[in-house]
């Protein structure tokens, strides 16, 4: 089989991305429940979640020049409407999660510490409220982000298993090139 | 009938054949095991654990809700000034607070209970916290109580000694009986207090010492990393408080005085490490390091200005101590991670509430005499 498939750079991209996001994801939601593993935890989310969000810029741009290959023609409409639809909202949300924690340590005034000296300088002035509302905001989004990505994973899985349409191995094929339409 | 395959095809697969049962099948297992472990690793599975969140709502469950204030330490005032460093740490830390020369400080004097309306005497323990800040950043901030020990070990004997030493709703006072129960179950809280309780009190803020109980460890520019606890000594001489103030005392009587005494001169206090040694206990913060270890004076602290909290100023700090720059990191006490845990979770409650002032309003500072309008006089 030699459908056609994303191009090298971007199934790097996004299976790299796919392990940071979900790490990250499953970080969150242990640190905020850990006084143990709080601390350790914390400090590779600062720096992984700054990962991603320049990552993601990354990826937005390669998809610009890279663009993905086209949805297999027999696709029903509402499938390709879900399917655009939830890569809007992934998108959306890989770039909202990180900055809402950037904007949120910023707004309590924070040091936003990377690793050793590196630290990243506010983006928002001082104030308590502000980040009493991003810091929620953060939450909401993360778990929002976890609902799409669980919807994404169901549908590559469908692909795969059910419509055996080629859409799978499109991300998945580990062969180089970008196969035949 | 005859089966007429489905208008959408492959998308549509119906009826089900085997193949496509299985898939759906498998998909569905992935996504529920997927959640499955999101919702352990979140504590869903485990709602009988020990959590930030448990800590600050006994916290709340005891002194009630003060809103705007913090769950614990919540009877504060704010204080600046510089830390002179003579260079001396930096033999033992990198961190730039230690190069010679001095950086601005945001403290905050406060009394340890989460009553933020409690009149003065009945309080026990005396806090300064401290932010650091030099200029290239590395901020480092401390929490520091004048206790010579803490009285447990672990979050899980925090929680349960709140618990045992809360007042009875029925007697207004602890209950002995729980007190004993747990002292019996936590051997290293009876000693501590035994600590706690041989040393008197000061009489104030301005000639307590103030120590940070958790160790810690200082690592210098080769990365070498040394064991070390610190506190912040007092240069005015120490005065026992004996006996305990009665209870007809001005209710905020430490503040008044703290306040009074900065309006007589600027407050100093030596900055001096503790050198730990190897097998001295660091993961235990209710165990005293061995007498005659050796100890660094890093520098000094001034503390020239006092204001009450308000927007902006320490009140809007989180004096999580684990705000620590390159060249201190936290030791292995397991209290830390719980403090810097629980600490972002009455920060993050208190930030979003409204405010009220503070029962400490400091005077507005007088301007100093260089300061006054050339023509004179009030107006």
């Amino acid at each position: 089989m030699n459908g056609p498939r994303f191009p090298v750079l971007s199934r790097l991209l996004h299976w790299l991305m796919a392990l940071m996001i979900l790490a990250m994801l499953f970080i969150g939601i242990g640190m905020v429940s850990s006084l143990g593993d709080y601390h350790w935890l914390l400090s590779i989310h600062r720096p992984l979640g700054i990962a991603i969000l320049v990552l993601v810029a990354v990826r937005l741009a390669n998809r610009q020049i890279n663009p993905p290959p086209p949805l297999p023609a027999d696709m029903p409409a509402p499938l390709r409407v879900a399917a655009h639809a939830s890569h809007i909202v992934l998108y959306g949300l890989m770039f909202a999660v990180p900055l809402v924690g950037w904007a949120m340590l910023s707004a309590a005034r924070a040091p936003i510490v990377l690793y050793g000296t590196l630290e990243l300088p506010p983006i928002l002035p001082q104030d308590v409220m502000v980040y009493a509302w991003l810091r929620e905001a953060h939450t909401v989004l993360a778990l929002a982000l976890f609902a799409v990505f669980l919807l994404h994973l169901a549908a590559a899985l469908l692909h795969a298993l059910v419509f055996r349409d080629g859409v799978w191995g499109s991300m998945a094929s580990p062969r180089g090139g970008r196969g035949t339409a | 009938m005859t089966l007429k395959k489905s208008a959408h095809g492959r998308y549509w697969p119906w009826p089900p054949g085997p193949g496509v049962l299985a898939g759906l099948g498998a998909t569905g297992l992935v996504i529920a095991g997927v959640a499955g472990a999101f919702a352990y690793t979140g504590g869903l599975l485990s709602p009988g654990a020990l959590t930030q969140t448990r800590i600050i709502d006994r916290f709340q469950a005891i002194n009630g809700v003060h809103p705007g204030f913090r769950r614990n330490h919540a009877k504060g005032v704010c204080v600046t000034g510089t830390f002179a460093s003579n260079g001396l740490g930096a033999r033992l830390s990198r961190a730039a607070v230690f190069a010679p020369g001095s950086v601005p400080v945001i403290g905050r004097f406060a009394v340890g209970i989460g009553k933020p309306f409690l009149p003065d005497n009945g309080t026990e323990v005396r806090s300064l916290a401290l932010s650091f800040r030099p200029a290239g950043g590395e901020e480092w901030r401390t929490g520091m109580n004048d206790i010579p020990v803490f009285p447990v070990k672990d979050a899980e004997g925090f929680y349960a000694l709140m618990a045992a030493s809360a007042a009875d709703p029925g007697t207004g006072k602890p209950d002995p009986a729980r007190m004993k129960d747990f002292l019996a179950a936590h051997p290293e809280t009876a000693r501590a207090l035994a600590l706690i309780r041989a040393r008197p009190f000061s009489t104030g803020f301005a000639n307590a010492s103030y120590n940070g109980l958790d160790a810690f460890r200082f690592v210098d520019a080769a990365g070498r990393s040394t064991p070390v606890r610190w506190s912040m000594v007092a240069l005015d001489p120490f005065v026992a408080q004996t006996p305990p103030p009665a209870g007809a005392r001005d209710p905020n009587y430490l503040f008044d005085d703290l306040v009074a005494r900065l309006d007589a001169g600027p407050l100093r206090y030596r900055f001096v490490v503790t050198v730990g040694q190897p097998g001295d206990p660091t993961g235990d913060a209710t165990l005293p390091w061995p007498a005659g270890r050796q100890q660094v004076d890093a520098g000094t602290l001034t503390l020239d200005h006092v204001e009450a909290e308000g927007p902006g100023n320490c009140r809007d700090i989180n004096y999580d101590p684990l705000v620590l720059p390159d060249g201190i990191a936290a030791s292995d006490d397991p209290l830390l991670s719980a403090r810097s845990a629980a600490y972002s979770v009455s920060f993050t409650r208190r930030a979003g509430e409204p405010k009220t002032p503070s029962e400490v309003q400091p005077p507005p500072a007088r301007p100093a005499a260089a300061d006054l309008p050339k023509t004179g006089g009030e107006p």
